[in-house]
């Protein structure tokens, strides 16, 4: 990024101005939609401003992990496709598509917002495993919180399919969904200059200090936190980006009814 | 035996229902989406652009370069693992040769354009779906075309011969199977693709492709509406403002 553009930002930002005309505590437009893929057992899109993500879930039959014999599971991957942006290669997920990957799976699987034991079949010989599999369409920013939503809708939308003598009927689905206990929502804050924001764009991404990806639950509790960025962040900046992002993970929540 | 009555209630020469749009990928310099039955494909263009690594550039052209790929849950069975596998590789390079007769690349030497067809949610189809959806990203992108290129699948379930063939069909069990993709340019009818899977006769193959190019013809005109549709301007509306 140029320094006069980014001086040009940063200035816009002390006088409260985004690129885009926003607020700073303000989301792009919000689209979710259920069921895109009736090839998956849920699915779902989510459009957050020119951004758009598909989450979609496939349900497994395995063996449960040995330290865990009574519980099934769940698998969270994402793709950073090439047809969603310019600067994306095909190939294997890079840095970035794993860290995405990672930080949606820890804010359901840290709130135990699905109920694991609820997954298995037969203790330690079968479970159900939730294969979340996350793609971007278009990524033009804020892919944390638009990829989070998109699996926990996708997660809301889910039926199991028809399991029948140790076999999965993928062609049939019963009328019983996922044990889903909390709905864990993330939101991320950019600390840029003196300013938090939300919902960056890519140049405000390209730009930022530093980044905290909060997950948190409807009581309000944290269940998952991503630091990124090059830049330090002080106890005081943390306490104000938490308070930011539940305040905003109850306005997201909202899209998901 | 004989296949009466088609699995979808259509007529043997009917195809499932289409929706296209152009322009659906802000990121990219032309997109599309194609939705034939359930078989759905996104397609995005990017380039004309420099091609790396450099040893791989054409000083005399562009290159036309496709990535087919199914969404890892977009297949009608078990999640399909992510990344490159024989069968898209193939359908990647099939499609390239599809959409290349009508492209021309010469003002783009040493330069790349790459189109990335992903399919959400796939019943049969996949790979025409994702032609029509190139060529539509394509023609969006501004890419110079003689035209735009059309595929649908005919074959051939049990004794008749069908168009635009299901995944229900394609698993027939009843009778033999034959599935043929066919590409075309619309305007001339040359065939630009053509596989089969199965057995049919010479007789058949020649009435199967009759029907197709009947087909694609509808298609074809669902395309260009789309293009159309992305680029129509208002003129009375905007004059008002």
């Amino acid at each position: 990024m140029n320094s006069e553009f980014k001086e040009h930002l940063l200035s816009s930002l002390a006088q409260n101005i985004r690129l885009d005309g926003r607020k700073l505590d303000e989301y792009r437009k919000i689209e979710v939609e259920f069921g895109i893929s009736n090839t998956a057992e849920g699915s779902a899109k989510v459009t957050i401003g020119d951004t758009i993500v598909l989450a979609g879930v496939k349900m497994l039959v395995q063996q449960p992990y040995p330290d865990k014999p009574d519980e099934g599971t769940i698998m969270v991957n994402a793709e950073l496709l090439p047809m969603s942006n310019p600067d994306f290669e095909p190939g294997p997920p890079k840095d970035e598509a794993i860290e995405l990957a990672r930080v949606v799976d820890r804010g359901i699987r840290e709130s135990a917002a699905i109920d694991v034991k609820k997954l298995l079949i037969k203790k330690g010989e079968k479970c159900w495993v939730v294969s979340i599999d996350i793609v971007t369409v278009n990524a033009a920013g804020n892919l944390f919180d638009a990829a989070a939503l998109a699996a926990i809708a996708a997660i809301k939308d889910t039926f199991f399919p028809v399991y029948e003598n140790d076999e999965i009927n993928y062609k049939k689905k019963t009328e019983q969904r996922l044990p889903l206990v909390k709905t864990p929502i993330s939101v991320t804050v950019l600390k840029l200059g003196g300013s938090y924001l939300v919902d960056p764009l890519p140049d405000e991404e390209a730009a930022c200090d530093a980044r905290l990806t909060v997950a948190a639950t409807e009581g309000g509790n944290l269940c998952a936190l991503q630091k990124g960025g090059d830049q330090t962040l002080t106890m005081e900046d943390i306490s104000r980006m938490v308070d930011l992002a539940l305040e905003k993970a109850t306005y997201l929540r909202g899209f998901l009814n | 035996m004989t296949y009466s009555k088609r699995y979808s209630d259509r007529g043997f020469d009917d195809l499932r229902p289409i929706e296209a749009k152009a322009g659906v990928i802000p990121n990219a310099d032309g997109s599309a989406f194609f939705k034939i039955g359930n078989t759905t494909a996104y397609a995005a263009v990017y380039g004309p652009r420099d091609l790396h690594p450099k040893f791989k550039q054409d000083p005399g052209k562009g290159i036309l370069r496709c990535n087919y790929n199914m969404m890892p849950f977009s297949g009608m069975g078990e999640r399909v693992r992510p990344g490159p596998s024989r069968r898209s590789r193939e359908i990647s390079m099939v499609t390239e040769k599809a959409l290349m007769p009508v492209l021309d690349l010469q003002e783009f030497p040493n330069a790349v354009v790459d189109v990335f067809i992903e399919l959400p949610q796939t019943d049969a189809g996949s790979r025409c779906a994702g032609i029509c959806a190139a060529s539509i990203a394509l023609a969006d992108a501004g890419i110079p075309m003689k035209d735009l290129v059309t595929a649908v699948s005919v074959g051939k379930v049990d004794d008749k011969i069908v168009v635009d063939l299901d995944y229900a069909e394609e698993a027939h069990e009843g009778g033999p199977v034959a599935d043929i993709p066919v590409a075309m340019v619309p305007s001339t009818g040359m065939i630009s693709l053509l596989q089969m899977d199965g057995e049919v006769t010479k007789d058949d193959l020649m009435k199967a492709l009759e029907k197709a190019r009947a087909a694609i013809l509808k298609i074809y005109e669902i395309q260009k509406k789309a293009l159309k549709d992305k680029y129509y301007v208002d003129m009375v509306n905007q004059n008002e403002q």
